[in-house]
């Protein structure tokens, strides 16, 4: 509450500075035609419109229609979509293709959630509340964006190396004897995969979070100690209340970005591993167009549904 | 605005628009009297291929010495036959593979080529043409180029089926592909591509993951195994590709495979790394391997060899002088040179006789007769390759194209394939 008042003060206090300017402002929108806004707003819209909507749009048209080997005619018909979920609601023993891409991508979307969630808020908690000075903590922040100076493959294929049969890790703990054959699930498996996926989207958990945390009043923390609370008690009932709007945009970075993960599976996985934008870049090779926009507008309904999920969990409007 | 103005200081939008337009105008200026004379330029050819078949010392080559600019255009095998058919106007020369002619043909995207324009295309290999080496018939399973390479026209969408004087596309590279292996790593002989399969590589075997490729090397595997036999490798029915990608799937259950590949660069770094021992692979990936100084053989199998042939193509929409263009410079890659070049890294080529001109003796002798090598081998950029005494894995050419049992292709059950691999790869 004390926050909220706080912050309120400040952004009048703000506009008070500000009155000469924002005296001028409102004079001139009064004599602003009302389409101008509107103008205004045109160029993102346009650009919106013609790169976002307008491809959206035409995929979702495109998966009703049909295809040949080298041509896709348009049509009404479901058979992609009956496709897609081929063999999924037939009853058969054993998942369908479809159902067990996207299982195994919850796993990997459920592993990476949790662990870059704990690394992401370890590393935020750190910066906001243990590093005194503000230079430091710009100065530290910007060592944990210096990996995103390389590409993100880059970043991925410079584990192969490391992970390998005879890899840096497999011969340094075979030289120490801690192991006689080298371990063969280092690479190409689905710790390989976690582990790249870690790697490259930790960062969009600490951004969102340590943002959460450096707003956080001080004061409050100081409250919580004088009224006898332990640091685990201010931890859980103080900080991670008042920080849920970054978790819950850092976590739906993480989970969107890794449900339409392929390059990480595919190449960390050997690409023994399924993923559902592997399964769609296949069927575009093969210029099965009609199908492979089913299957994104599948994807696409499932990020939707999850991210709307996530919104239902916390109200990240009145939070902010 | 009026912010604006103050923190910029003296610098306004006004002022910046003019201050571009007097650049821009000096730019218009500059242009005009810096080339007076503009003389034809030189015709540009995008040259629109997989990497591997890109060699920068043949784009320069034939600057020298046609005047033409090649413009390569480098994408995946299947982004190229994709590519024919939903950009045909991004490029004026294709090299694609014979097996996509099914599907690219019937798009009206290619143009035949007038084989009486082709200085040589009499002279063009008896594999590609008839399906012959030495007189002798070759394995024609799969999209044989033989079978896609003549039209009744040039502007036909469908195959003639028998000689005439249309060509769908004239070879460039074409080759015998097998498994590679890592001799040093492996005990004992590899003799068939049941090996691929074999439980004994459990964990170090690898395929391509390109599913039109990778389900005929399962093919070749499984019907050495034993387990069945097909009609064709390259054109199964449904149920063959089913109890194809069984058999698959429950290898890779099993743990046989360490990884499947889609570029040719990944091939080379899992065999190099020692990831993997025993994969299919194609032939200059091997030749990679062994520039790194690494044992990597290409190992000929009792079966036979899965092989692929190249050639060039050219879009419908070509304009007049990109077409000549093209024909001089398919002439001039018949003749020699561009041939040699790409035989030094083990392809084999269009017109043997005038790759036999322009090489060494000795080089000829190794890549093509099976000989063993005089000198020490290099390749085309210097690297030492072989040294004198080797021999190339297979043989003579005769011997390797010889027992040649299929070919890439693509099958009529190819929709329902690439569901099927899907399968496998998710299971």
């Amino acid at each position: 509450m004390t926050q909220r008042l706080d912050a309120a003060t400040q952004v009048g206090a703000s506009n008070a500075n500000k009155g000469v300017s924002s005296g001028a402002r409102k004079r001139r929108t009064s004599w602003t035609p009302a389409w101008v806004p509107y103008a205004q707003a045109a160029p993102l819209a346009l650009v919106f419109f013609l790169f976002f909507v307008l491809p959206l749009v035409a995929t979702f048209v495109v998966s009703f229609w049909n295809y040949t080997e080298y041509s896709i005619e348009p049509a009404f018909v479901l058979s992609n979509y009956q496709d897609v979920f081929y063999g999924c609601f037939s009853g058969s023993s054993g998942l369908c293709t479809t159902f067990a891409t996207y299982l195994s991508t919850l796993k990997f979307v459920a592993i990476v959630w949790a662990v870059t969630l704990f690394i992401g808020f370890t590393v935020a908690y750190f910066l906001a509340f243990h590093i005194r000075t503000l230079p430091m903590q710009i100065a530290l922040f910007m060592v944990c964006t210096i990996p995103f100076w390389t590409s993100n493959v880059i970043r991925m294929i410079s584990w192969i190396p490391l992970l390998g049969r005879n890899g840096l890790v497999n011969e340094t703990l075979a030289s120490i004897g801690l192991v006689d054959a080298p371990i063969e699930w280092l690479l190409y498996s689905d710790f390989a995969v976690a582990l790249a996926l870690v790697h490259l989207y930790t960062l969009f958990m600490v951004v969102p979070i340590f943002n959460s945390m450096m707003r956080i009043d001080r004061a409050l923390i100081e409250a919580a100690y004088d009224a006898g609370a332990s640091g685990w008690q201010t931890l859980t009932n103080v900080i991670i209340p008042l920080v849920k709007p970054g978790i819950l945009i850092g976590s739906i970075f993480v989970v969107t970005i890794v449900t339409g993960d392929y390059l990480t599976i595919g190449i960390m996985g050997g690409q023994q591993i399924a993923s559902v934008g592997k399964t769609i870049q296949t069927q575009i090779n093969f210029l099965q167009f009609p199908i492979a926009a089913a299957n994104a507008i599948v994807l696409l309904a499932v990020v939707l549904l999850t991210i709307w999920g996530m919104l239902r969990l916390v109200d990240i409007r009145k939070e902010l | 605005m009026t912010i604006l103005k103050e923190t910029r200081g003296g610098i306004t939008r006004r002022s910046i628009l003019k201050a571009s337009a007097a650049l821009a105008g000096a730019g218009v200026v500059t242009k005009v009297t810096g080339f007076p004379a503009i003389a034809q330029e030189p015709v540009t050819l995008r040259y629109l291929s997989t990497a591997v078949n890109q060699s920068p010392a043949i784009a320069a080559k034939a600057g020298e010495d046609l005047g033409i600019k090649i413009e390569y255009i480098a994408v995946t095998t299947d982004d190229v036959a994709k590519r024919v058919i939903t950009q045909p106007n991004s490029f004026d020369l294709v090299d694609t593979e014979y097996f996509a002619l099914p599907k690219l043909l019937p798009s009206g995207n290619i143009m035949g080529l007038d084989a009486s324009k082709i200085t040589l295309s009499d002279k063009i290999a008896s594999v590609i043409r008839n399906g012959t080496v030495n007189g002798k018939k070759v394995g024609l399973d799969g999209t044989a180029p033989t079978e896609v390479l003549y039209l009744p026209d040039e502007e036909a969408t469908e195959f003639a089926g028998e000689e005439t004087g249309f060509l769908t596309l004239i070879p460039t590279t074409y080759n015998a592909d097998t498994l590679g292996i890592r001799p040093d790593l492996i005990d004992g002989e590899v003799s068939s591509w049941a090996s691929l399969l074999d439980p004994k590589f459990k964990g170090k075997a690898a395929t391509l993951n390109i599913p039109s490729i990778g389900i005929m090397d399962a093919a070749m595997a499984i019907e050495a195994r034993g387990d069945m036999t097909y009609g064709d490798k390259g054109n199964m029915t449904r149920e063959e590709i089913d109890k194809t990608i069984a058999v698959l799937i429950e290898a890779k259950r099993n743990g046989q495979f360490r990884a499947f590949w889609t570029d040719f660069n990944e091939s080379v770094n899992l065999m190099a790394s020692g990831e993997v021992v025993i994969q299919s692979m194609w032939s200059p990936a091997v030749t990679a391997v062994r520039t790194q100084g690494i044992e990597c053989k290409y190992q000929p199998l009792k079966e036979g060899y899965r092989a692929w042939a190249s050639g060039f193509g050219l879009p419908v929409a070509i304009g007049e002088r990109e077409k000549d263009a093209a024909y001089e410079f398919i002439n001039w890659f018949l003749s020699g040179w561009a041939g040699a070049h790409l035989a030094k890294q083990g392809y084999y080529t269009a017109v043997l006789e005038t790759t036999k001109e322009a090489m060494e003796p000795y080089e000829w002798a190794y890549w093509f007769e099976g000989k063993a090598a005089e000198k020490d081998i290099m390749s085309p950029d210097g690297k030492l390759l072989e040294k004198a005494g080797a021999t190339r894995d297979g043989g003579s050419y005769d011997e390797r194209m010889g027992a040649v049992a299929c070919w890439n292709a693509v099958m009529d059950e190819n929709i329902y394939m690439i569901r099927k691999w899907n399968e496998f790869i998710a299971a």
